[in-house]
């Protein structure tokens, strides 16, 4: 029981980072109709900056998240502007392949500036507590922590705010939003400038959670993308719930079925997301709480 | 951009469109040499069958051309004394035109209060907004009741009030309407049509296109028909009620089967020769 209840928190730590970066796909699916598979590198990128601001610069954690945050908005949307909004109107896939491009393109651009793999100097502390035998990490208490903030945030903008209504009105019917003197391309700028924030956030609890923030965070961050498609592309809602689902998934694969399954071989935590997302597909192809079908490419 | 004195301004049309063309892709003409004015405070219909360019001249107007690839490639768009064509429609909204939409283009999965909200969006003005929002609930008290419910499960005609709400939020100094009455029972037609009176008694100018035109012959003050992209003929709305071809063609009273105005004027030509034909034969067998 301990065990799994251990798995569990470790579990819903990672879903909780994983149900970020979903959000990051979301928010973009839902107001441009782009799956954007930048984002991962924009994670990558986020906890990078961070660390600059914070170990290099030796700036205070907070401020220097808040930079980072600052930095991956004006970056993000200045992509969407000189790119992707020449792209508008344009086939599916010519959009996802320009996406890929652009990650591979900021996996280059990292590459050349951080050549190593770099620590975050443990911001959150290396305390952990225990609770009638789970042990909660500073880190995982953190990380579940800030994107519960993070989730609430966004929530509270898109039920409350004038631009959060006039986005999702923009989601529904983009002509009917343009005929009430909502700015389109206003609404497609600030959904890549919230994906680029919470870019940030996803990147640096990453890179808390495999203890190093290095290269390879793009493509973690890409785990996250069943999380999405099996929440539904266009549900904030659905990426949270699915981004929880996979990553305790994940966790319990690590703890249950690989110690007593030799023969599937290591790694298999990452394929199990994957498994589940097409059992939940199958049975229901618009995802958990998505309305539109997702598109073959 | 041109300053205008009061006395100026109270005889200046709140919209005046001038030999306008638009076309689509660059190729396909939508409207030519299209010429028309609101005058300030007054209703004026455009009539016309599908396709001859109602639509598009409203897009024209609220700057909605650019998203079905069309743009204004001749003549210009006047609102108050100041030209608007070409002008994003965040902007002309902010300049006092609002639509309602054809097929109503509620958004479906937000509140009666969201759908409002979005078409306040303009209005920076809080308390401006708040007292329009009260007037939107006095004047439609059914959808006032269910001001927190999702607006995409209710009727037809309470569609149409969220519609017409949602363009009122923006404080409108001209309000368009997209075919109000298209889909709706005759009893919901009329109270539309009081609406569009009560509005229009308020101050607010309208730009209305129908293809109802007995509906909207009887609120406009003038009214236009369009054919072909074209004007074919513009009058007082009591000479275009009166007018037998507009009669025959648009108000279902006459010999069906014609389908343009100029077919109905070819029509009345013949049938006119063919009487005075008659007469005069009548009179030869007298003789």
């Amino acid at each position: 029981m301990d065990k799994f209840l251990n798995l569990l928190v470790a579990g819903t730590a990672l879903g909780s980072i994983y149900a970020l970066v979903a959000l990051g796909f979301v928010v973009v699916f839902k107001s441009t109709g782009t799956i954007n598979f930048a984002h991962g590198g924009f994670v990558l990128l986020g906890a990078y900056l961070t660390y600059n601001y914070s170990v290099t610069w030796d700036l205070p954690f907070i401020v220097a998240m808040l930079m980072a945050m600052a930095t991956m908005a004006i970056l993000a949307v200045i992509l969407e502007r000189l790119v992707l909004r020449k792209l508008v109107g344009q086939p599916a896939f010519t959009v996802i392949m320009v996406t890929l491009g652009l990650l591979i393109l900021i996996q280059q651009v990292q590459q050349s500036i951080w050549s190593t793999e770099v620590l975050l100097d443990d911001p959150w502390g290396t305390d952990q507590w225990e609770l009638g035998g789970v042990v909660i990490t500073q880190v995982r208490f953190f990380t579940v922590l800030f994107a519960a903030i993070v989730v609430l945030g966004f929530f509270l903008f898109f039920r409350f705010s004038a631009w959060g209504v006039a986005m999702r009105a923009a989601a529904i019917d983009q002509e009917a939003a343009l005929a009430q003197g909502i700015s389109v391309a206003r609404v497609f700028a600030i959904s890549w400038a919230i994906a680029g924030v919470v870019a940030v956030v996803a990147g640096v609890m990453l890179g808390a959670d495999s203890a190093s923030v290095n290269s390879t965070l793009s493509f973690s961050a890409l785990r996250a993308f069943p999380a999405m498609i099996l929440g539904g592309l266009d549900s904030p809602l659905g990426a949270i719930v699915g981004g929880v689902v996979i990553g305790v998934t994940e966790v319990m694969t690590t703890g249950y079925i690989e110690p007593n399954a030799e023969w599937l071989g290591q790694g298999f935590h990452s394929v199990m997301p994957f498994v589940v997302m097409i059992a939940i597909l199958v049975l229901k192809p618009t995802g958990l709480f998505g309305s539109r079908a997702v598109e073959r490419v | 951009m041109v300053e205008h004195a009061d006395d100026d301004a109270t005889t200046e049309p709140i919209l005046r469109v001038d030999d306008l063309e638009v076309r689509y892709q660059d190729v396909i003409v939508g409207l030519s040499g299209v010429s028309l004015e609101v005058a300030r405070g007054s209703i004026v219909a455009i009539l016309g069958a599908n396709g001859a360019g109602k639509t598009t001249l409203l897009r024209a107007v609220t700057g909605l051309l650019p998203v079905h690839r069309a743009k204004i490639t001749r003549g210009q768009i006047v609102l108050d004394g100041r030209r608007i064509d070409g002008q994003s429609s965040t902007a002309i909204v902010r300049a006092g035109i609002a639509q309602v939409m054809e097929g109503r283009r509620i958004f479906g999965e937000l509140t009666v209060d969201e759908n409002l909200r979005t078409g306040g969006f303009t209005v920076r003005d809080k308390a401006a907004t708040a007292a329009t929002h009260a007037k939107v609930m006095g004047w439609f008290p059914k959808i006032a009741e269910r001001r927190g419910q999702r607006a995409g499960f209710f009727s037809g005609g309470e569609q149409q009030m969220v519609a017409i709400g949602r363009a009122l939020m923006a404080q409108p100094r001209l309000l368009v309407l997209d075919e109000p009455s298209l889909g709706l029972a005759p009893m919901v037609v009329e109270q539309i049509r009081q609406i569009i009176v009560d509005i229009n008694a308020e101050g607010t100018s309208v730009l209305l296109v129908e293809q109802n035109a007995s509906m909207a012959l009887s609120i406009a003050h003038r009214a236009v028909v369009l054919e072909n992209g074209r004007v074919a003929r513009e009058g007082s709305a009591d000479e275009l009620r009166n007018d037998e071809k507009i009669k025959d063609l648009y108000l279902g009273m006459g010999t069906a089967g014609r389908r343009s105005y100029r077919d109905a004027r070819e029509h009345y030509k013949a049938t006119n020769a063919a009487a005075a034909a008659r007469a005069g034969a009548a009179q030869v067998g007298d003789a």
